[in-house]
């Protein structure tokens, strides 16, 4: 036992000190080092990084599809990484999961996918078909309840796959790619669905995607990987107010000119202020907009610009904006 | 012309007759075997899959150890191989001789060949659906039962048809050793009497089951497949 042996507070999923080695072909990968994670009860949290960087191994972890070499897996106050086969078959009941591809069942309709994880759990018949009826009325496709997989769109694959996870009444939610394999209009309505069952039901989600678009439109929190640790992680929007943050340069586009004068800045829900007009006027300089956008990140929207400021109180007019609750950050 | 049907006619009396207990006979063998084979190939077949080093009950020996025999059982021809278990069909039947005799051999020689059918149609079921279930916690009898075999059920029919089209010609090699059924009137009229008219109205009744067997086995495929 290590002393991290106990859950912190208010956190549904705690991945504590992670290690995992694959053996490939006599070479030994490394795909977590010492990786920890904390989950908070209700929130969206994003792991995202390159492929390679180890996320699908975490994901996979968290409900034991892989075991750790080393570390612990805490879910909803139980060690999964202590618990005996027949617990640990209980506990994943609590975890709901899906897939990139669907993993639907081809030979059974779409009520029987949905009824599946009900048939395991020893689910009465006429309760299953009482909450089949109920997850596909809440995903929009009670009309398909008759149709097999492969007669769906992969939006309505991937509704099925909810669906089919959100059977057992989950506490919390692994989303291995599921927005990957489809297009981006899809992909929205698949997000908002997960952000209205994130609201509604209270229900976590871990998701892991090498999509930015995901973490932008949903993710409350993020973690970055790369190379087998994590490399930032936190609130998405406390990150982006963070100098020098990996997810601000993953989520827009790198400054286009450098130089003498040149900053970016960074800010959140400020849109409406007249900031570069209040510089000219309170501090006499000129500022020349050399590229920015304008983001709606998790909810909020978050601007960044980069400019130049020209003139004898410009170092004023950055300690203003800084004043201000905008991040200014020297572009080298 | 007429010759044709004069010959046919003279022989009729005695060759309809002989012909119908040959067919009989024949899907009698066929029928049982088939029986067997599913019953021991289907097992045999799951335990392949099941036992590899990436699979759900991983036992790289066991695996090692079964396929070993189902080689060997692959590798000799029929004919060899219904010599080779001779006593042991006596064992089992009291008698080497007759249709209930060529189960034994025939059962024998069918199970590893379907084995391997399975194996391969288990194989085609994606790593991703077991994955789900076992992070639903279902237990690995589950995963074979309401997974494995749902999901390569128009593969295991298919491969079922083909054993079973394989069988329909060994039973006509089971003739050769007095297995009795179609084959057996080929060899012993057809052959060793020069009469073109049983050899014929074999080959014609042997066709016409294969033909039977794989269009039946066609339309259940189809019935089942939802991919």
């Amino acid at each position: 036992m290590s002393k991290h042996a106990t859950p912190s507070g208010g956190n549904v999923i705690n991945a504590v000190d992670l290690h995992k080695v694959y053996q490939l072909k006599g070479r030994e990968v490394v795909a977590l080092r010492g990786v920890s994670l904390h989950v908070p009860q209700g929130e969206i949290y994003g792991v995202v990084g390159p492929s390679g960087a180890g996320k699908s191994t975490l994901l996979r972890c968290i409900n034991l599809l892989e075991r750790p070499d080393r570390g612990e897996i805490w879910v909803d106050g139980r060690n999964l990484t202590a618990l005996p086969p027949p617990q640990l078959r209980a506990a994943r009941r609590g975890i709901g999961m899906i897939h990139q591809h669907f993993a639907l069942l081809s030979s059974r309709t779409v009520a029987g996918n949905v009824a599946f994880p009900l048939e395991i759990a020893g689910v009465p018949r006429a309760e299953r078909r009482r909450r089949v009826a109920e997850l596909l009325e809440l995903v929009g496709l009670a009309d398909k309840a008759a149709a097999y997989p492969a007669q769906l769109s992969g939006g309505q694959k991937q509704r099925v796959g909810i669906a089919r996870a959100l059977a057992p009444r989950p506490t919390v939610l692994l989303s291995d790619e599921a927005t990957s394999a489809l297009d981006p209009a899809t992909t929205a309505s698949i997000l908002d669905l997960l952000r209205d069952l994130n609201r509604e039901l209270g229900l976590t989600i871990l998701l892991i995607t090498h999509e930015m678009d995901v973490v932008k439109r949903i993710c409350d929190a993020v973690a970055i990987m790369d190379r087998g640790s994590v490399v930032e992680t936190g609130r998405t929007v406390d990150l982006l107010r963070t100098p020098g943050s990996l997810l601000a340069r993953s989520l827009f586009a790198p400054p286009p000119v450098s130089g003498d004068g040149v900053v970016t800045l960074t800010w959140v829900d400020q849109a409406e202020e007249p900031l570069i007009s209040q510089l000219t006027r309170l501090f006499d300089v000129d500022v020349s907009i050399l590229g920015g956008a304008l983001e709606e990140v998790a909810g909020h929207a978050v601007g960044r610009l980069t400019v130049r400021i020209t003139g004898e109180r410009s170092a004023e007019a950055l300690t203003y904006l800084t004043d201000r609750n905008v991040l200014v950050e020297e572009v080298p | 012309m007429t010759g044709w049907l004069d010959g046919l006619v003279e022989r009729w009396p005695q060759m309809g007759p002989n012909l119908w207990w040959g067919t009989l006979d024949t899907l009698y063998m066929v029928g049982w075997s088939t029986f067997f084979t599913a019953l021991f190939g289907l097992p045999l077949g799951v335990l392949l899959v099941t036992t590899d080093e990436r699979g759900l009950t991983p036992a790289p020996a066991v695996r090692a150890l079964l396929s070993a025999v189902v080689n060997v059982g692959r590798s000799l021809p029929f004919i060899v191989l219904m010599v080779a278990v001779l006593s042991l069909t006596r064992l089992l039947t009291g008698t080497t001789l007759g249709p209930t005799a060529a189960i034994v051999p025939l059962s024998i020689g069918a199970i590893p060949f379907y084995a391997r059918l399975v194996e391969t149609a288990l194989r085609e079921v994606g790593r991703d659906v077991v994955d789900a279930a076992q992070a639903m916690g279902a237990r690995r009898i589950v995963i074979v039962g309401k997974v494995l075999l749902p999901e390569a059920l128009p593969g295991l029919i298919a491969g079922l048809v083909m054993t079973v089209v394989t069988l329909v010609s060994y039973s006509a090699m089971a003739g050769a050793i007095g297995g009795g059924g179609l084959g057996d009137l080929a060899i012993r009229y057809g052959y060793q009497r020069f009469d073109d008219y049983y050899l014929w109205a074999t080959v014609i009744l042997l066709v016409l089951v294969v033909q039977v067997v794989q269009s039946v086995g066609d339309v259940l495929v189809r019935r089942v497949s939802h991919r």
